[in-house]
């Protein structure tokens, strides 16, 4: 089984490897970077950059990334369940609204919180 | 050394279908810059690149060029090694997406028995690159970008996934091999699951930040996102990773609604003239490329012409080849690639068509539609189709079956959009007011 991806993994290295000698073998043809006024300065139109940017950003970023984790498990979960579902059948569908089922309360309740409220 | 002679015997045939990928993905990527550019001067009455040969058609290997001999410029207080690897993470992953899927029967690299499941796995490694790019570019545009796009392209990929869910349950299997298998004979799954395909589509436009959710790269308002402190080949490197992503999606729908390599009206007797379509249309296309050849303004793009149509001629008898009776097993392996290569082409070209026709959204509007709307119908999409096969198990013929739970999805679709009005016509709604000042 695992020498199915045996394959996999050389196309793996020779697909890193594409970007990586482009970049690296090019060097040789490309200009030298020169260091004329704010060119190597970070672009913000015009004005000189103010402060480091690794601060704090908004917190809407950490919940959306938050329910991602709950709603995309609950993806990988489906994924077993919708191939077997052939085998399972009604047993199969009744199991999977129940899952579904305490989902959407989840849901719901975020919803009436306003969590997927983007302000 | 005999060790090594055996290990290419062994994997003769994958490793050299990685060979072709690697070095034609790019230059598909390139040449589908060129139809985007080609078809939207067509919408919008203009020409398009005429310069670079004959209709623009070495537009993309001079820009290629171009792109690799450019200066190489490094912001000073981004973090290098990051900075570097980046891009490179984003093109990986996209590409290696491609070591699972199937360009008709023979044509694919390895076959896994989680296949899709795998596709999905990888090419989501691609936001890495994204959020890691900005990062570590140390600007307020890049890194506003790049968060923007991470929370864009997750909260649309649940959808996404959810939407394969539903292809997946019908086919009850994740080798992209066996689901276009489980085509053979019956009926696409678009066809079965119209809804499902529908999110889909509108998932993987967001997830490869196209307009019209391209926020990421607003020009507006975030001057290039993400991208804003690349440039040069690093920049051409990210590029990349977008177009091959978008051919990884439309080959991911193709796999598992359209049908894959599979011809179209497959089980019609009479529709079998279709077999002839492939050399024909590769014939059409080479006569064409003959009769604007003398037309050219200049006599080297005469020659570019006549070695384009060439090379269709070329293609043309190499889809012919397969009714010479000797080689008559090659059928399978070239027409279906073919197929394959030409429902993925309609399916960005209607990417294309999405780009040019719709204004952009704005960001709230964006979360809106993902987490009001697409979520909760790819949910119910699933349970739909749930239903419609234990309908189909239970002895129902396909249309009650059919009619019943997409009707039903689509009554689910109804009420979510009038909910979504009804909450915004409310006054005291918090999103209504930040409306109202903007």
């Amino acid at each position: 089984m695992p020498s199915e991806y045996i394959p996999v993994l050389i196309f793996a290295a020779m697909a890193a490897s594409f970007p990586i000698i482009a970049l690296v073998v090019f060097k040789f043809i490309r200009p030298d970077s020169t260091r004329v006024g704010a060119k190597l300065k970070p672009y913000e139109c015009g004005i000189p950059p103010e402060g480091d940017t690794h601060g704090r950003y908004s917190v809407r970023f950490y919940i959306v990334a938050i329910l991602f984790v709950i709603f995309d498990v609950e993806t990988v979960f489906l994924f077993p369940w919708a191939v077997q579902y052939g085998l399972l059948g009604l047993y199969g569908l009744v199991t999977m609204l129940v899952f579904l089922g305490i989902l959407l309360v989840g849901y719901v309740w975020l919803y009436k919180k306003g969590a997927l409220e983007w302000v | 050394m005999s060790a090594l002679l055996e290990f290419l015997k062994t994997y003769m045939w994958p490793l050299i279908f990685a060979v072709v990928i690697v070095a034609v993905l790019p230059l598909l990527a390139g040449y589908v810059v060129l139809m985007e550019r080609k078809i939207m001067a067509d919408m919008q009455a203009r020409l398009g690149p005429m310069r670079v040969g004959p209709h623009g058609l070495l537009q993309p290997i001079a820009d290629a060029l171009k792109l690799l001999i450019k200066e190489d410029i490094i912001p000073e207080n981004a973090d290098k090694v990051v900075f570097w690897f980046a891009p490179v993470i984003s093109v990986t992953a996209a590409m290696l997406a491609y070591s699972a899927l199937a360009i008709g029967p023979f044509f694919q690299i390895a076959e896994l028995n989680i296949g899709l499941l795998f596709i999905v796995a990888v090419s989501s490694m691609g936001i890495f690159g994204i959020i890691l790019g900005g990062w570590a570019s140390n600007s307020h545009y890049s890194l506003l970008g790049a968060l923007r796009s991470t929370a864009q392209m997750i909260s649309y990929e649940t959808a996404a996934g959810l939407a394969l869910v539903g292809g997946v349950l019908l086919a009850g299997s994740l080798s992209t091999r066996e689901i276009v298998q489980a085509q053979h004979g019956g009926t696409w799954y678009v066809f079965v699951a119209p809804i499902g395909f529908f999110l889909y589509l509108v998932a993987s436009i967001a997830e490869t930040n196209r307009a019209p959710f391209d926020l990421p790269e607003a020009e507006s308002e975030l001057v290039a996102g993400y991208m804003t402190e690349y440039s040069g080949f690093r920049w051409a490197v990210y590029f990349l990773a977008e177009y091959a992503n978008m051919i990884v999606v439309a080959s991911i729908a193709t796999t598992l609604f359209l049908g894959g390599w599979l011809r179209p009206f497959q089980g019609t007797p009479w529709m079998d003239f279709l077999d002839f379509f492939p050399p024909l249309c590769f014939l059409a296309v080479a006569g064409y490329c003959f009769y604007r050849t003398p037309k050219q303004p200049e006599p080297i793009q005469s020659m570019v012409m006549a070695l384009f149509g060439g090379l269709c001629l070329l293609l043309a008898a190499a889809m012919a080849l397969p009714f010479v009776p000797a080689f008559a097993a090659s059928k399978p392996g070239l027409h279906g690639a073919f197929w394959f290569l030409l429902k993925v082409s309609l399916y960005i070209y209607s990417f294309m068509w999405i780009r040019f026709t719709f204004p952009r959204f704005r960001f709230d509007q964006l979360m809106k539609l993902g987490w009001y709307f697409m979520i909760p119908l790819s949910i119910v999409n699933v349970l739909g189709l749930g239903v419609y096969r234990v309908l189909r198990q239970l002895q129902w013929s396909r249309w009650p079956a059919f009619v019943l739970t997409t009707g039903g999805t689509l009554l689910v679709a109804i009420w979510l959009v009038w909910n979504a009005q009804k909450k915004a016509a409310a006054p005291s709604s918090v999103g209504d007011m930040t409306e109202a000042e903007g």
